[in-house]
């Protein structure tokens, strides 16, 4: 291959195209990563940050699981910036109804050998005492954990570089294709493989994958040391979550190292400004007050948006994109895309050397017919 | 003479003349409001409830601007730094 090729060209250091580059960098691909903007600047920057098992489906779970293990094998080498925090979550059930949802997730966890605990309602006050009183009980899984994701971002970056990958900021693409990246200056790389890591702009270069904008806020708080112990999630945030058309909120939290708590979510599709919605942001909050009352007594200092890659199936899609055979992609991971950079970057690698992977990979292939159902709306 | 109000300050009595900001009783404590995330002791800048770095915890409540407060008779106040 001559000078000023690359085997690889991958669109978009957020943190997944981040763990693609290192993969594919300590494969002795020849790399380069291109951002139009800084490292970790689009969703990497705006989401939570956890590092959660999920298991809405059995391919979501195998991925997170997956990817939550190799961020495990990665903690000694994170830098202290990463605030990599084992502080796990608990889902938080408020009536009996949600209790036995707690006992499904508990049987399942357990098959899979996943470490978790079934928490009282006396369990669940002693160790949140914020929390509203009269909650059902609770679900414990104590290897989930939170990072700082630009920090985490900018890592795997700086460890792809050492492997001889190149990083181009500030350089926006217009347009990829038969082993082409075409910078909006005009100029031009070439490039074996294009890996589009875009986010929520991957359609943007790849018309008609079926990835959506949707937006998300978060308010994080002034310093209040021990306000919380856990990432706290409501269960009812499935219900939230899985509502693919309309508007909705779900109480989730998060102590930071800082002291401070981090309150979320919000989901929004059609929503492309990226101004802050004061309509979706109270309800959000009241969402939050209703499980922690005394969150209204606390100070936000910051609110802002981000927008989520979503896809139809809530899979990511990660491989080759059928329609030209130079483009893989590696975007759609909606919420998760910080829990599962790693396992993404690895699946990535092991499609392009041809060699098996430790999870199954159809799942999360592009060709899939549950991911074109955006297509038809 | 004005009328005098006592407080406390991390639970030592303090008495200033009525009308004055916790941040002043603060001040007469000898204590600074707080501390920044890199340790450093913070206390009033801008003396006018813009700058935050007067925060103290006033009667339980944490990160109350200590410069916008007028001291009551028996109000508790607390620092980090």
């Amino acid at each position: 291959m001559s000078a000023g090729k690359y085997d690889v060209v991958i669109v978009g250091a957020g943190i997944v195209g981040a763990a693609c580059a290192l993969e594919c960098a300590r494969e002795k691909m020849r790399v380069a990563v291109l951002d139009h903007d800084v490292i970790g600047g689009g969703a990497t920057a705006a989401g939570m940050g956890h590092i959660v098992v999920m298991d809405d489906s059995e391919a979501q779970f195998a991925l997170t699981r997956y990817s939550q293990q190799l961020w495990q094998q990665l903690r000694p080498e994170l830098p202290d910036d990463v605030e990599y925090t084992q502080c796990g979550t608990i889902w938080v059930a408020a009536d009996d109804e949600e209790m036995d949802e707690v006992h499904r997730k508990a049987s399942y966890y357990q098959r899979r050998g996943v470490p978790a605990q079934i928490l009282s309602a006396e369990d669940l006050e002693r160790l949140e005492p914020n929390l509203r009183k009269g909650m059902a009980g609770g679900f414990l899984v104590p290897e989930d954990g939170v990072l700082y994701p630009p920090c985490a971002a900018r890592f795997l970056i700086e460890k792809a570089q050492a492997y001889g990958a190149t990083v181009q900021l500030g350089a926006s693409v217009s347009h990829i294709g038969d082993g082409r990246v075409r910078r909006a200056d005009g100029s031009e790389l070439s490039a074996g493989v294009i890996v589009n890591a875009a986010g929520a702009w991957a359609p943007e270069l790849t018309r008609g994958i079926s990835v959506k904008k949707r937006k998300g806020h978060l308010v994080i708080t002034d310093r209040y040391p021990r306000f919380v112990q856990h990432q706290l999630v409501e269960l009812g945030y499935l219900k939230s979550a899985h509502a693919v058309s309309s508007d909705s909120v779900a109480f989730n939290v998060q102590p930071r190292r800082t002291g401070q708590v981090l309150v979320g979510s919000s989901r929004q599709y059609g929503a492309e400004h990226k101004e802050v919605d004061h309509e979706i942001l109270t309800r959000m909050l009241q969402r939050a007050q209703e499980y922690m009352p005394r969150l209204a007594q606390t100070s936000a200092i910051r609110v802002w948006t981000g927008f989520r890659a979503a896809t139809p199936d809530k899979l990511p899609l990660i491989g080759p994109w059928g329609e030209d055979s130079t483009v893989y992609l590696a975007t759609g991971h909606e919420g998760l895309g910080i829990t599962t950079s790693l396992a993404t970057g690895r699946l990535l690698a092991d499609e392009l050397l041809g060699r098996a992977s430790e999870i199954a990979r159809e799942p999360y292939l592009p060709s899939r017919a549950s991911s074109m159902e955006h297509a038809h709306v | 003479m004005s009328e005098q109000v006592a407080v406390s300050v991390n639970g030592r009595p303090v008495t200033v003349a009525s009308g004055s900001s916790v941040a002043a009783a603060v001040m007469v404590a000898g204590a600074s409001c707080r501390t920044s995330i890199s340790g450093e002791p913070r206390g009033p800048l801008c003396g006018m409830g813009i700058c935050y770095e007067c925060r103290t915890e006033i009667d339980g409540v944490a990160h109350k601007r200590s410069c916008q407060v007028a001291c009551t008779s028996g109000m508790e106040i607390r620092t980090d730094g």
